[in-house]
Order: structure tokens, then C-alpha cells, then sequence
């Protein structure tokens, strides 16, 4: 029903116009620049685009000396290594300095697919989130990820974008606004509110199809930035279903729906269900057949918001 | 070429910055003397002959650029800073201090001119590389300085850097290596062996020059050669004395990150003293 496209192409094209108006971006990469799609940038832009070899670590202190020359600066590697790898680079040399770096990661969670749990990462929300000055934006398709790259590149500061290998289902609209902070409610609904992230959106939306079968009213909103968490509409979902369920290609351990029972908890209580990632690496496989393994479903979804609704 | 009373003049200034590194640690009652002293002649030539820098604008886009990579030598950075006028003298005494500017590692959104926040060692290099290449975007004609210790490079990353400067040719950038021959454990020999340290250097396609640290002429000659070389970064090896200008603090592996007590602060400001009066009298 939706069209699928790939948020990191997306990312990639939004690059190369970003650059044909902005002379002080640069962009870095670490041998990994077809995958991230960097390499459209470095193809327009050859003498703005810098390989850095198989070193994140030096990537990062190297965005962290342009950004403080006056450079706007995109690092892009997959997520593993753009943040487990070089975690203390980032804190140190990007985060506490407060600089314009823009981490921008690819291949992150699961849907990696083939190359394993050693490629997949779970915890990359979880690093950058607990950073101070970090803010962490995450696309929950190609048209929005095209909108956060230039969000992220005209605000000032220290991000981190993630975006995962497959394509995705295309389920905002270009003429949608786009705002740092501002989640979207996708749906309206007064029974229980359905918070996603990322390719999780797309699932709470199918999820709320099939509970709207059973006479289930939903909400569904997109969390498209982590940090800061709109706690605003978080609370008015909260208000409005008074249960909630959170979705997303993460760790449940600090990730999204930790965000979101933590601004609950203090600030508006209502029962919340985490659907994620479990404490556990993942394994190779097909992306949607990990989907499935690891719970990442629109059915996890609703039999999640059924059991929450119970404890209204 | 430094005349005799450029030297003097230097020499004073390497002074007053001793002087100050040990007040500071001294009232912080924390800090790293040993790394200091070896690394402030070279600091203090930097700043009072070598860089094109203006106190009075340390954000002056055209500004040459010191990164001190080994960040828990920042009171020698401090003092030099403070005795250049960027910021007041007075205010070396609230190192380490709750609310002070002077944090124990350089922080660059806090005090006037800190290029870079350091401190987690290993990642000056790299911040370096960063400033030197968007001196090549932008056309400019600064150049980037960096001290590395000589534990720090232990650190990967810093070979990762080492690469990444030759690759991009990056002959605008200029390190030194404090080659104090300690880190906190013991002898580098001993913890982790760096040597061939200079032929390392060479083989990652750099430009390598051994000199004395302490001597002011062969810091200066050293720059001004360095500024000469076309197409390669520059290394410096700069061989010095950890807990230089402090007797007993001088080769002795228990300075690097202790203060000294109340007896060893009045026999460390006698030595500096006597070393000005020295300067003065132009005796040996
Ligand atoms: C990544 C990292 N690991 C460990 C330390 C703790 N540390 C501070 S100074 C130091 C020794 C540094 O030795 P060297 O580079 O030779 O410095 P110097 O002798 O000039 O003081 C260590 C291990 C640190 N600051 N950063
Ligand atoms: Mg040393």
C-alpha cells in the first residue's frame, strides 16, 4: 500500500543539494561511502569530501578541527562503528566542545540483515543519547530523512541521524512539516497511543489498521527525534489514550521507550509496553524475517497494546 | 636566527610560566608539574615568537593554531596564555577551582584561547588535521601546531592521524613530541616501547627533526625549517626533561600528576628563582 524507498539515498541526494548552497559543508567518510551514499557528495563535490580510511576515530577528531575552523561537518560510517567505535572521540572532541558535527549512521539495528549481530546495533540511541549537547534525530522515511539532513545541517550543534540498510515504506508527505523536536501525530485515536520511531512507524501504523478491525481507536505518532523527546505531545498521547505502546529497532533498554515511560513516569503516569530490540545481539538473516525473530511487528504491536490497555 | 637577547627574553618568560605552573598546582592541590615543565620552552616559543597571534583577538580567523593534545599539560598553556595577556594573571590561582575557567584539561568553550577541548589523550592530532585541512579549503595560510606527549602516543588513533596528515599532505601542519621518556607507570621503554620513535614518523611520511626542547634556538630553527617543508607534515621530536627547572622534580616519574607539598613548593620556587636570577646576572 505504501512505496518503499531508501532513507539513506535520501540522505545521500540531500547532501549533494545542501552542498550546491552551502560552501562550508564538508563531508567525511570512512571507506564505507557507497554504502552510506556519501559518495554522491564526493562525486559532486570531490575537493569537500575527505576519506579517512578504515579510522573512525581519527574521522571524528578530524569533523571535530574543521567544525571548530568554521566547517559545517558530516561524518557517516554505519552505526556500529560511528558510535560504539569511536564513543570516546564523539564525548570528548565533538559533544563536550559542542561542535558542528553532524553523525550521520547508516545500517544501524537490526535490519542490517546478512552480516550479523557483529554489523547490528542495538545500543547506538543509547550512546548518544546519554551525551550531553547531543541531540538524536531519527527518519522515519526517505522523505523525512531528506528533511532532517537539512534540518540537522542548519541547526547549530552536535547530531546524531540514524537511518537502517533497507528501504522502507513511504509514509509522510512532502508537503509535511518537518520540525528538531516535533514528533507527528500520524493518527488520531482515543484508546491507546502507539509511539514509534524510524521503520517502526510504519509498523504502528499497519497495527493500528488491524486494531481498528477489532474496534480498537488508536493513535499513532511519529518520534522523529529522539533527544529532545517532545515530551509535550508525549504527555497529550498519555492524556488522551491514558496507555501506551512504544516501537522501535532498538535496544527497549534506553532507547525510545525508555525516553518515553521516564517523561511519563515523572510527569503524567500511565501504563507503557516497550516494543524493541530485546537484551539480547542479533544474527544474520533476512531483514524481514529478523523483523519477525525479534519481535518488530505490527502483531507485537497490537497484542502489546492490548495487554496495556487492560492495565488502564 | 635568535639573537642573545631574545633568548633572555624568552628565558624570563619560560620562567614566569614555571613560576606560575607550580603556584597553580600548588593552590589547586592537584595537577600535572612534570609534563608541564618539560613542555614549556616550547609553549612559550610558540606563542612569544613563533605564532602569528593576536592576544587581543584570540579568535582571529587568521590566527596560527596550538592544539596542546596533551591536555593535562594545561597549566603551561594557561600560564604562557595568561603572561601573553589573553587573559588575567590573577586568575591562573582558580585552576581546578569550582566555577573557574582553568578546568584541570583545557575546555575551548570556557577560557580565550583554547583551540581545542583535550584532555582523553590521543585525539589532538587528529582535531589538527581538521584545522589544517580547512586551512587548505579556505586558502588560508595559518599554520597548526600540535604537542603530542610521548606516552600518548601509545594511542592508536594517533597512527591513524599520522596517516591521515601525510595523505592529505598537510605541510601546514606542525607537531612536536614531548620526548620526556616518561608516562605515569614508568619509563615509556618500559610501559610500551615507542623507539624507532623517529623513524616511525619518517615511515608514516612525515618530515622528522630531533632537537633539544629546551634550547630556544633549536625550537626556532626547527619552526622555521618546518614552515619550509612542501607537501608533508612536519614531526619534531623534542627531547626534554620531564620536570624541567624543579631539581627534584626533574627525570623523576612521581611529579607527573602530583603537587608538590608544602617543604618541596618552597625549594621548587628557590630553583625557579634562581634560575631568573641567573637569566639576569647572564651567568652559566
Ligand atoms: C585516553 C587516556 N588514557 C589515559 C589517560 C591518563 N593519563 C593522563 S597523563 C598520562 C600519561 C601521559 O604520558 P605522556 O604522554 O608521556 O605525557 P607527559 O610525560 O608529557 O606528561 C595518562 C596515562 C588519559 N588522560 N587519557
Ligand atoms: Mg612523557
Amino acid at each position: 500500500m505504501w512505496e518503499m524507498a531508501s532513507p539513506r539515498v535520501a540522505f545521500g541526494k540531500a547532501l549533494v543539494d545542501i552542498g550546491r548552497e552551502n560552501s562550508d559543508l564538508v563531508v567525511l567518510g570512512a571507506d564505507l561511502s557507497s554504502s552510506t551514499k556519501t559518495s554522491y557528495f564526493e562525486k559532486e563535490f570531490p575537493e569537500r569530501f575527505f576519506n579517512c580510511g578504515i579510522a573512525e576515530a581519527n574521522m571524528m577528531g578530524v569533523a571535530s578541527g574543521l567544525a571548530a575552523s568554521g566547517k559545517v561537518v558530516v561524518a557517516s560510517t554505519f552505526a556500529v562503528f560511528a558510535t560504539g567505535r569511536c564513543y570516546d572521540q564523539i564525548r570528548q572532541s565533538i559533544a563536550y566542545p559542542r561542535l558542528n558535527v553532524k553523525i550521520v549512521a547508516s545500517h544501524a539495528g537490526i535490519t542490517v540483515g546478512g552480516d550479523g549481530a557483529s554489523h547490528q546495533t542495538a545500543e547506538d540511541i543509547a550512546l548518544m543519547k546519554v551525551l550531553p549537547n547531543m541531540r538524536v534525530v531519527v527518519p522515519a522515511d526517505a522523505i523525512e530523512a531528506k528533511k532532517a539532513t537539512r534540518a540537522i545541517i542548519e541547526a547549530d550543534g552536535p547530531f546524531y541521524m540514524r537511518m537502517g540498510r533497507s528501504d522502507v515504506p513511504t509514509i509522510t508527505k512532502e508537503e509535511d512539516p518537518f520540525e528538531i523536536g516535533k514528533a507527528t501525530i500520524m493518527r488520531d485515536g482515543s484508546d491507546v497511543a502507539l509511539i514509534g520511531t524510524g521503520i517502526m512507524v510504519s509498523q504502528a501504523l499497519k497495527a493500528a489498521e488491524m486494531l481498528k478491525l477489532e474496534g480498537i481507536d488508536a493513535m499513532v505518532v511519529n518520534m522523529s527525534t529522539l533527544k529532545p523527546l517532545d515530551e509535550d505531545t508525549t504527555i497529550k498521547a498519555a492524556k488522551r489514550t491514558g496507555a501506551i505502546v512504544t516501537a522501535e529497532e532498538h535496544s527497549v533498554i534506553f532507547g525510545l521507550g525508555n525516553s518515553v515511560a521516564m517523561t511519563l513516569g515523572e510527569k503524567y503516569p500511565v501504563p507503557v509496553r516497550r516494543v524493541g530490540i530485546p537484551d539480547t545481539f542479533g544474527e544474520s538473516g533476512e531483514w524481514n524475517e529478523l523483523m519477525v525473530k525479534y519481535g518488530l511487528t505490527p502483531e507485537n504491536i497490537v497484542s502489546s497494546a492490548k495487554e496495556i490497555m487492560k492495565q488502564k | 636566527m635568535l639573537g642573545p637577547d631574545e633568548i633572555r627574553e624568552l628565558s624570563l618568560k619560560a620562567n614566569a610560566v614555571r613560576r606560575h605552573i607550580i603556584e597553580m598546582v600548588y593552590a589547586a592541590g592537584s595537577g600535572h608539574p612534570g609534563g608541564s615543565l618539560s613542555a614549556t620552552d616550547i609553549i612559550v616559543a610558540l606563542y612569544f615568537k613563533l605564532m602569528n597571534y593576536d592576544p587581543e583577538n584570540p579568535k582571529w580567523e587568521d590566527r596560527d593554531r596550538f592544539v596542546l593534545s596533551k591536555g593535562h599539560a594545561a597549566p603551561a598553556l594557561y600560564a604562557t596564555l595568561a603572561e601573553l595577556g589573553v587573559f588575567p594573571v590573577e586568575e591562573l590561582l582558580t585552576l581546578r577551582k569550582v566555577g573557574s575557567r582553568l578546568q584541570g584539561h583545557p575546555d575551548m568553550r570556557k577560557l580565550p584561547g583554547i583551540e581545542a577541548s583535550t584532555g582523553s589523550l590521543g585525539q589532538g592530532l587528529s582535531i589538527a588535521n581538521g584545522m589544517a585541512l580547512a586551512a587548505k579549503l579556505d586558502r588560508k595560510l595559518y599554520n597548526v601546531y600540535v604537542m603530542l606527549g610521548d606516552g600518548e602516543i601509545e594511542e592508536g588513533q594517533v597512527w591513524e592521524a599520522a596517516m591521515f596528515a601525510s595523505h592529505y599532505k598537510l605541510d601546514n601542519l606542525i607537531a612536536f613530541l614531548d620526548r620526556n621518556r616518561l608516562q605515569i607507570d614508568g619509563e615509556t621503554e618500559q610501559v610500551m616501547s615507542i623507539e624507532p620513535i623517529a623513524d616511525k614518523w619518517k615511515a608514516f611520511g612525515w618530515e622528522v627533526r630531533e632537537i633539544n626542547g629546551h634550547d630556544f634556538k633549536e625550537i626556532v630553527d626547527a619552526v622555521d625549517w618546518a614552515k619550509e617543508v612542501k607537501g608533508k607534515p612536519v614531526m619534531i621530536v623534542a627531547h626534554t626533561v620531564k620536570g624541567k627547572g624543579v631539581s627534584f622534580m626533574e627525570g623523576s616519574v612521581h611529579f607527573h600528576g602530583k603537587p608538590p607539598n608544602d617543604e618541596e613548593y618552597r625549594i621548587a620556587l628557590q630553583d625557579i628563582d634562581a634560575e631568573r636570577e641567573r637569566i639576569f646576572g647572564g651567568g652559566p
